[in-house]
């Protein structure tokens, strides 16, 4: 396609990128794809043949429904070497910083406000992240 | 044998964002992701914006889509270059697919790029593509409960849009409990409330628009 800056454009003028996707729907997928990119690698790394079991970290604040992870990464092992591996998640809670107060709380029902003086300019430091922790491995 | 490995597991796509954003600060090229829930009014926004800015701004858009070029022939018509992608089934766009439109445009001659995410009020939220700011829609015909409901995008998101303010005599819906509730999980976000269908409240997105790509712009490199 050429690009054009301003000025009338055909309408039938623009690039189709398709098919880009992992053909399924749900997000999990991805993330589980991107979860078993990193225990290769990891397993590569440390010359080991089976997988046991995988340790993540999830934050309260993430868009990642556990049981749909465990489904999506047993799909994708399936059949594979590393079938039969256990998932263990353990949900991280909001945490955030008042640098005012110098205090650190616990995020409730998603109110980004400090609890001693009131404030919204606080920090998140935990809760926000997905994280893989740990894998065991013979 | 257990292995320590703390690793952040998007940090492929990460990492991919992070070029994608490289790219875009060289050629000063201020990049808005756009998300909503499907039918909120994310196609409807662009093509008010494009009308409204395309003298003063020199813009591109990618389009992100499940299926189908439907949006892509909308914003086509407005004479911008824009780029669909069809994910075939993924439910939001990362880093790598925003990356495979790049050689359709030619960012040197761009001020704003948007990204119009696949509608959907989760996933994207997950998920960088290199952006400057996310911007989300709310219309008030989904409800008030939405922010309560769904914080992770009104707590990632740089601007709120309320849209279809149009409808509000007809629907039970509380503007002040939109912003009351989404205040409270992200109390830097900024909130426009508009109507596509009338234009009433657009004026103010715009200027937004326009300061911000100044900004960008005036961090020339």
């Amino acid at each position: 396609m050429e690009c054009w800056s301003i000025g009338v454009a055909p309408f039938s003028q623009y690039s189709i990128i398709p098919e880009t996707g992992s053909g399924v729907f749900m997000h999990e997928m991805s993330i589980a794809q991107s979860l078993l990119d990193i225990i290769k690698e990891e397993m590569e790394k440390h010359d080991a043949k089976i997988l046991r079991a995988v340790r993540l970290n999830v934050g309260q604040m993430t868009a990642v429904v556990p049981q749909a992870l465990s489904f999506c990464f047993e799909v994708i092992t399936n059949g594979t070497e590393l079938e039969g591996a256990r998932l263990f998640m353990d949900i991280v809670p909001l945490k955030g910083y008042c640098p005012e107060c110098d205090v650190e709380f616990t995020i409730e029902d998603y109110t980004f406000m400090c609890p001693s003086c009131g404030g919204s300019k606080i920090e998140t430091i935990g809760g926000q992240d997905l994280s893989i922790v740990e894998i065991e491995v013979d | 044998m257990k292995i320590s490995v703390v690793r952040n597991i998007l940090e492929a796509n990460e990492r991919i964002a992070e070029q994608n954003r490289d790219l875009f600060n060289e050629n000063n090229l201020f990049v808005i992701n756009l998300m909503s829930s499907p039918g909120a009014g994310k196609t409807s926004l662009l093509e008010k914006t494009i009308d409204a800015l395309k003298g003063d701004l020199r813009i591109g858009i990618i389009e992100g889509d499940i299926q189908s070029s439907e949006d892509a022939e909308r914003i086509a018509q407005k004479g911008v270059p824009v780029v669909q992608i069809n994910t075939g089934g993924a439910c939001h766009l990362d880093g790598n697919m925003v990356r495979d439109t790049f050689p359709e445009f030619n960012f040197k001659e761009m001020d704003l790029l948007v990204v119009e995410n696949v509608g959907n009020l989760v996933c994207p939220a997950e998920f960088k593509v290199g952006e400057d700011f996310k911007a989300m829609i709310l219309s008030v015909t989904e409800g008030d409960d939405k922010p309560a409901k769904y914080p992770l995008m009104f707590h990632e998101s740089k601007v709120l849009l309320i849209n279809k303010t149009d409808l509000l005599p007809y629907v039970d819906c509380s503007v002040e409990k939109i912003r009351e509730d989404s205040l409270k999980i992200n109390p830097d976000l900024d909130i426009f409330e508009i109507s596509c269908k009338t234009g009433k409240g657009l004026e103010a997105w715009y200027e937004w628009v326009k300061d911000a790509v100044r900004n960008k712009r005036s961090k020339k490199r």
